[in-house]
């Protein structure tokens, strides 16, 4: 992916780190790409989308849940559309290997009207993202480019230089376009119009796309595929005749129709929701679906093989492996210890402190989405009875807090529980559930250079928040445990931060604030 | 074409900061050096806090599918003796199993360096020179690293030999 954007000319990627799609932003910096991290997915999407206003080829990268975040501004950037590229990369997790849900993001691209382009492996990731940046500067719209986690977490050989790259963009300038860029109702109206008829002739292009390909087999059996299922099915099945698309949506009913109607049965193979079943069934034609069974986790050969069978006996289940685990020297166990030791109903959220759930802990009620921690720990302060309402906690990393906690803390101040709350931010500098990325409270940009800094112990005063606590949670022995008591007792909105460097980040947390003191002191010196 | 006879599966499996996807990166890299059809995958995500963590190898003349099938994979490479009950369904039958035991952990440079050792294990049952995989290894690793490695991986190639 880093390898097409730098040959396509991207001149932004934004984002938010989230498995398995953080790798992207990372290797394209890496390679010379401009890329940056942003607080969370709607305003990395609103600053690609910037950036296409402004005539610069983009791409914003999220997974899955993140488009949730992101769609506010994608449903009507739709209807504006976009002077240059934006590409929408949603790396979704079919079996959530490190997801709260397994979400299929594929009816996004129906429900806002944006061309969606899935590869299947490396060398299609490569050819297919180029394509998507045609498809987005024909049509001026964004496309939602959709991989899961096989294509993602997967290597297979790529050979470039045989595809066309799109032609070298020209440099950013704006041009001003009211009546497609302001959505009010007037403008928004026929923009819709617009939208509509540009999809409409997507659907006709794809219908000669090279990125739908028929392979004729024996007549006896045809399937329908694409991403990674197309690749487990070609494994399974050989002989078959075989439609894989690349362009999912619009669908290329004309071509799905020949194929279905050239073979004596024909079988959708595709991984998560019955989206291209239901799609091509609605179009009138009759095609086998996967038994619901299958719609639940990843695919791979063997669940193939038994799809093709139409076999639904109970699948052997496979060996559990070990289960990942608050580490041992995690500095922030005394905040879970404590919640655990003082009977706390615990709002939680999502990072690698929601293994803070698992023995020995046990010491969280609730996970859902990013920031929710705080705002559920709220209504159940505002409902519960007296007794319960006491103890109730919200704890939330520092990411996760630059990511979605900041209007959370708004809601306390703006509508308090009778009981107050506590919030506990565990602050260990760095996004470390997916692989230790910089974040706004960091101070250090994707690229771990020195930046503006997000302080939230300044941020929740200014809010009006009075008890605000901040302490290094090894510092003594039972300290956090009697700040929390002392602090639940007080029945008033408080926030705690425990604050120490995640165990495996800290090295490199301290190698770069020491280059930024040098770099600081020599700048001084010189009297700069 | 379909997946041939002539694909050979490897899957590698450890614990979360043992190397596991350091070890398929050089498997891979290897079989790619030696002219296959190559492919791998893995599941990661939480894995950095000590949970299971296994990768796929799977080369040959064309591979289509990155995941081994279950009861399929030829050779299981294990870093983490306790990591071999939860992952022997991927073995076939007269599968070979490459566990932690075959290397004489007293002697490597760094205990880190088991994944390669057992690389070098692996690397007596495969066609690929000795000079392939001392590329892959010199390129998956930063200079000051080369040496331990290199001497990693003959200690677990020798330790085959004595074994058998």
């Amino acid at each position: 992916m880093a390898l097409a954007m730098t040959s396509a000319g991207i001149t932004l990627g934004t984002g938010y780190p989230g498995t398995p799609s953080t790798e992207i932003l990372e290797n394209f910096s890496a390679r010379g790409g401009r890329a940056q991290w942003s607080p969370n997915e709607k305003v990395a999407f609103e600053v690609a989308l910037g950036a296409a206003y402004g005539g610069a080829r983009s791409v914003v990268t999220m997974k899955h849940v993140g488009v949730n975040v992101a769609a506010d501004p994608l449903f009507t950037a739709a209807y504006t559309g976009v002077p240059a590229a934006l590409i929408l990369i949603s790396a979704d997790d079919p079996g959530m290997a490190s997801s709260q849900n397994e979400q299929d993001n594929r009816h996004y691209a129906v429900a806002a009207g944006v061309p969606m382009i899935e590869p299947s492996d490396s060398q299609e990731a490569h050819d297919f993202f180029l394509h998507a940046v045609a498809v987005s500067e024909r049509w001026h719209i964004p496309v939602l480019f959709r991989m899961t986690t096989r294509v993602c977490h997967s290597k297979t050989i790529v050979t470039t230089g045989l595809k066309q790259e799109p032609e070298t963009p020209a440099p950013p300038a704006y041009t001003r376009s009211i009546r497609e860029r302001v959505m009010i109702p007037a403008y928004a109206r026929p923009a819709h119009r617009r939208l509509r008829q540009k999809l409409a002739e997507i659907a006709e292009s794809n219908e000669g796309s090279p990125l739908n390909t028929r392979t004729d087999g024996v007549r006896t059996l045809g399937i329908i595929s694409s991403g990674i299922a197309a690749m487990h099915v070609r494994e399974v099945a050989p002989d078959a005749s075989f439609l894989k698309l690349g362009t999912t949506y619009p669908l290329p009913m004309g071509i799905i129709r020949g194929f279905a109607e050239s073979v004596d049965r024909c079988v959708v193979v595709e991984e998560g929701d019955p989206y291209l079943t239901d799609s091509i069934r609605a179009a009138g034609v009759h095609v086998d679906a996967k038994p619901d069974m299958y719609r639940f986790g990843e695919l791979n050969v063997g669940r193939v093989r038994r799809i093709l069978a139409n076999d639904t006996s109970p699948e052997e289940p496979v060996p559990s492996g070990k289960p990942p685990q608050l580490c041992r020297g995690c500095p922030h166990r005394v905040v879970f210890e404590a919640f655990r030791d003082l009977g706390c109903i615990v709002a939680g959220d999502i990072g690698c402190y929601t293994l803070g759930v698992l023995p020995p802990f046990e010491a969280m009620d609730t996970c859902v989405s990013m920031g929710a921690s705080i705002t559920v720990g709220l209504g159940l302060r505002q409902v519960l009875p007296r007794e319960q309402a006491v103890k109730v906690v919200s704890v939330i990393g520092d990411s996760t807090f630059a990511h979605s906690g900041l209007s959370g803390l708004v809601e306390m101040v703006y509508n308090p529980p009778a009981t107050g709350h506590v919030v506990v931010i565990v602050d260990n500098g760095t996004t470390a559930m997916t692989g230790q990325q910089e974040h706004p409270g960091t101070g250090r940009t994707l690229d771990h250079e020195p930046t503006g800094k997000l302080v939230f112990e300044d941020i929740a005063r200014a809010m009006g928040i009075k008890e605000v606590h901040v302490i290094d949670p090894l510092k003594e022995e039972g300290e956090f445990a009697r700040l929390l008591a002392g602090t639940l007792a007080k029945e008033q909105p408080a926030v705690l931060i425990t604050r120490r460097p995640c165990l495996l980040a800290a090295g490199k947390i301290r190698a770069y604030e020491q280059r930024d003191l040098q770099q600081k002191e020599a700048c001084d010196a010189n009297g700069k | 074409m379909p997946t041939g006879s002539d694909v050979v599966n490897v899957v590698i499996a450890g614990l979360g900061g043992q190397g596991v996807i350091k070890a398929s990166d050089i498997l891979a890299e290897v079989a790619f050096r030696a002219g296959h059809d190559v492919k791998k995958s893995e599941l990661h995500g939480m894995s950095q806090r000590g949970g299971s963590v296994s990768s796929d190898v799977r080369f040959g003349n064309k591979v289509w599918s990155p995941m081994v099938p279950f009861g399929c994979a030829d050779y299981l490479v294990v870093l983490s003796s306790d990591q071999l009950e939860v992952n022997r369904h991927m073995l076939k039958k007269n599968g070979v199993t490459l566990p932690a035991e075959l290397v004489d952990a007293s002697r490597l440079g760094s205990p880190r360096c088991i994944n390669v050792a057992l690389l070098g294990a692996l690397s007596t049952h495969l066609e690929f020179t000795e000079d392939l995989w001392n590329a892959a290894i010199r390129s998956g690793f930063p200079e000051k690293l080369h040496e331990m490695n290199i001497m990693a991986f003959q200690l677990g190639r020798m330790s085959t030999k004595t074994a058998q």
